[in-house]
């Protein structure tokens, strides 16, 4: 092969990658939109926030250690050493159910059969709610989040590459990080234990039938304040997931709740309501910034992937509104 | 104004007979003076009515009557200003939709509300949800008790589907259901909840004759073999007449006549509101 068709495929599979990440954001908002038609600008934060209790439980910060001691004059900033990576995890879990728990009963509850675009507001500042919560508990910097995966580049990867290259062409092989596949490898487990769980359970059968019909839902005795929480915990195990990948790529920082303005564009194409469609859009988009980049990117001044998502999507709002996987929007009269 | 049916006479077996069957059977809902209206319109005034254990109670009357309504008081879509519902021998306090079927209430809907997107296995299976009881954590594990539920329940569903014969979809997403089967679907939902009360709005509308006799044959088999008691609202005056134990009538929000079928054939108030006789 020449290196030019290796080098594509290389930018493909990068693309992948980030892919995979955004997927994944997306798939938050598509849980929480087709359990209870709110589209969550706060999916994004969550995952920071996540993220950022995640590494404070295992690195052992005291919490609100900044309020603390300028309130009392103290000085504590660590309680210890920190615990295990998968207490940690699950301390933090905890915490995505208490917070799911108390957005159903401090916000949720109280704007039952109100606007979207009123329901939409309140996750806004739920959002910056949030990042000043996770701000105020664990502090502004940016922290390293190590969760024993491994990272750097595939050595075998890139020895098996170079042999593919042709004969007499200079090509030293394809990079890939071994932390993405781990990523990739993670949400694809993440995506099949979501959909048996949907499946075969009561529970998911319940989350299906509210997404499917509320007023069914309550007659056949589904409580929707339950099946809430219950959505939101999982859009909160959705996002620490996601945080955790982000963060162990590229640290713990307030810019991760920006990716959530990736899953915008995302969820155009998949249309907002098909879970394939998040995870294939989430892919489409990854591939096609990098490809656009590495193919376009150098002729018109490169960083493309920082709109090519939207224009993108823009396309897709004039073609097909409804996304690739959406069901068709035909408006009664 | 309550038009209460006057007595007719009645062949002495059949008088002996009802008059056993009241005095032995409990009131397993009643309804007291409910009253609702929606801004100006005054959709239910002042209804009393109850439902004994193991009857077929119609409720009938022309469109707009109120009845619809009903079902939705009593399985608590909607909130009656004033009255109050005795249910299983309890007064029963403000309540959600999803408590109420608890207490052991189904219903299927004038316009089918099933979950158009799963299959009829699923709906039947949601249908099941009041009587399960393992933890989410358990279910998710798919071990210990929440395997045992979901074997069980399985096996009841199965067979409400060998009973309404609708073995053949099982699998197929209901929204693609010709109408006719949608509303046994629907009807299979209900059953499967095991409930107390079967509240049925107007199961036959729109079906052909063939399909009116099976579910006319379902009704009756679910009320012989299992003992539910059903309340129904139909328009098809000689189903109703068929199978109903008592009938109660309904004429813009208001009570008109309430009694077995023949009294209700005969009762002057019916005739008139079903002939469109102007109201006073
Ligand atoms: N949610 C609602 N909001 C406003 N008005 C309502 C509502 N539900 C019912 N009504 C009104 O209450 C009255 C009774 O309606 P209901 O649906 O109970 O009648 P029905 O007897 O079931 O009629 P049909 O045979 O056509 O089904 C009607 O005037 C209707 O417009
Ligand atoms: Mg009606």
């Amino acid at each position: 092969m020449s290196p030019v068709v290796l080098n594509t495929i290389e930018v493909i599979l990068n693309g992948l990658m980030t892919g995979v990440m955004y997927s994944l954001v997306a798939l938050g908002f598509v849980l929480i939109f087709k359990a209870s038609g709110i589209f969550n600008y706060a999916q994004g934060v969550l995952a920071l926030f996540a993220a950022l209790t995640l590494v404070g439980f295992q690195t052992g910060q005291v919490p609100f250690a900044h309020v603390i001691n300028a309130t009392f004059g103290t000085d504590y900033h660590h309680w210890g050493e920190g615990m295990n990576t998968v207490l940690a995890i699950l301390l933090t879990m905890a915490v995505m159910v208490l917070l799911a728990w108390l957005v159903e009963r401090l916000v949720l509850r109280h704007l039952v059969n109100q606007e979207p675009i009123i329901l939409f507001m309140a996750t806004i500042g739920l959002a910056f709610f949030l990042e000043g919560l996770g701000d105020l508990m664990w502090g502004a910097n940016i922290k390293v989040l190590d969760v024993g995966l491994p990272s750097g580049g595939s050595f075998w990867w890139e020895d098996v590459t170079r042999t593919w290259a042709a004969e007499g062409t200079e090509y030293w092989g394809m990079y890939i990080d071994v932390l993405d596949v781990w990523a990739a490898g993670i949400a694809v487990v993440l995506v099949v234990v979501l959909t048996l769980f949907s499946q075969y359970t009561e529970t998911g059968r319940a989350l299906r039938a509210v997404a499917d019909d509320h007023q069914a839902a309550l007659t056949v005795g589904i409580s929707l304040r339950t099946i809430w929480v219950v959505v939101w915990s999982i859009a909160g195990f959705v996002a620490l997931v996601a945080g955790i990948m982000w963060g162990a790529k590229s640290g713990v920082q307030f810019s991760l709740s920006l990716i959530a303005l990736k899953a915008l564009p995302v969820l155009i194409l998949g249309g907002f309501t098909s879970i394939p469609g998040a995870i294939v859009g989430g892919l489409i988009i990854g591939v096609g910034e990098k490809l656009f980049e590495f193919a376009i990117g150098p002729m018109i001044g490169g960083a493309t992937e920082n709109w090519f998502a939207y224009v993108l999507a823009l396309f897709f709002l004039m073609f097909r509104p409804q996304g690739l996987f959406g069901e068709r929007i035909i408006e009664r009269v | 104004m309550e038009n209460r049916v006057t007595e007719e006479p009645t062949p002495e077996a059949a008088v002996t007979e009802r008059a056993e069957r009241s005095a032995n059977a409990d009131v397993l809902l009643d309804l007291r003076n409910i009253s609702l209206s929606f801004g100006g319109v005054k959709a239910l005034s002042n209804i009393s009515f109850d439902i004994l254990t193991g009857e077929i109670r119609a409720i009938i009357g022309p469109n707009g009557a109120g009845k619809s309504s009903m079902l939705n008081v009593i399985n608590g879509f909607y909130h009656p200003q004033e009255g109050e519902i005795w249910f299983d021998g309890k007064l029963r306090g403000p309540m959600k939709p999803y408590q109420i079927a608890r207490q052991g209430i189904a219903r299927t809907f004038q316009n089918i509300a099933l979950f158009r997107g799963m299959s009829t296995l699923d709906n039947l299976m949601t249908g099941r949800i009041t009587h399960m009881h393992a933890g989410i954590f358990w279910q998710a594990l798919w071990k210990g008790r929440a395997e045992r539920e979901e074997l069980a329940h399985r096996e009841r569903v199965e067979r409400i589907i060998d009973f309404l014969e609708i073995q053949s979809i099982r699998k197929t997403p209901v929204g693609r259901l010709p109408y006719g089967l949608q509303k046994r679907v629907e009807l299979g939902r209900a059953l499967a909840a095991d409930s107390k009360l079967l509240l049925l709005d107007e199961p036959m509308a729109g079906m052909n004759i063939e399909e009116k006799e099976d579910m006319c044959r379902f009704i009756l088999d679910v009320h012989d073999q299992f003992g539910t008691t059903i309340a129904l609202i139909e328009h098809d005056m000689s189903v109703v007449m068929d199978i109903a134990d008592r009938v109660v009538v309904l004429d813009y929000g208001k009570k008109i006549g309430d009694g077995y079928p023949d009294e209700i054939r005969s009762n002057q108030d019916v005739i008139d509101a079903y002939l469109g006789v102007a109201h006073d």
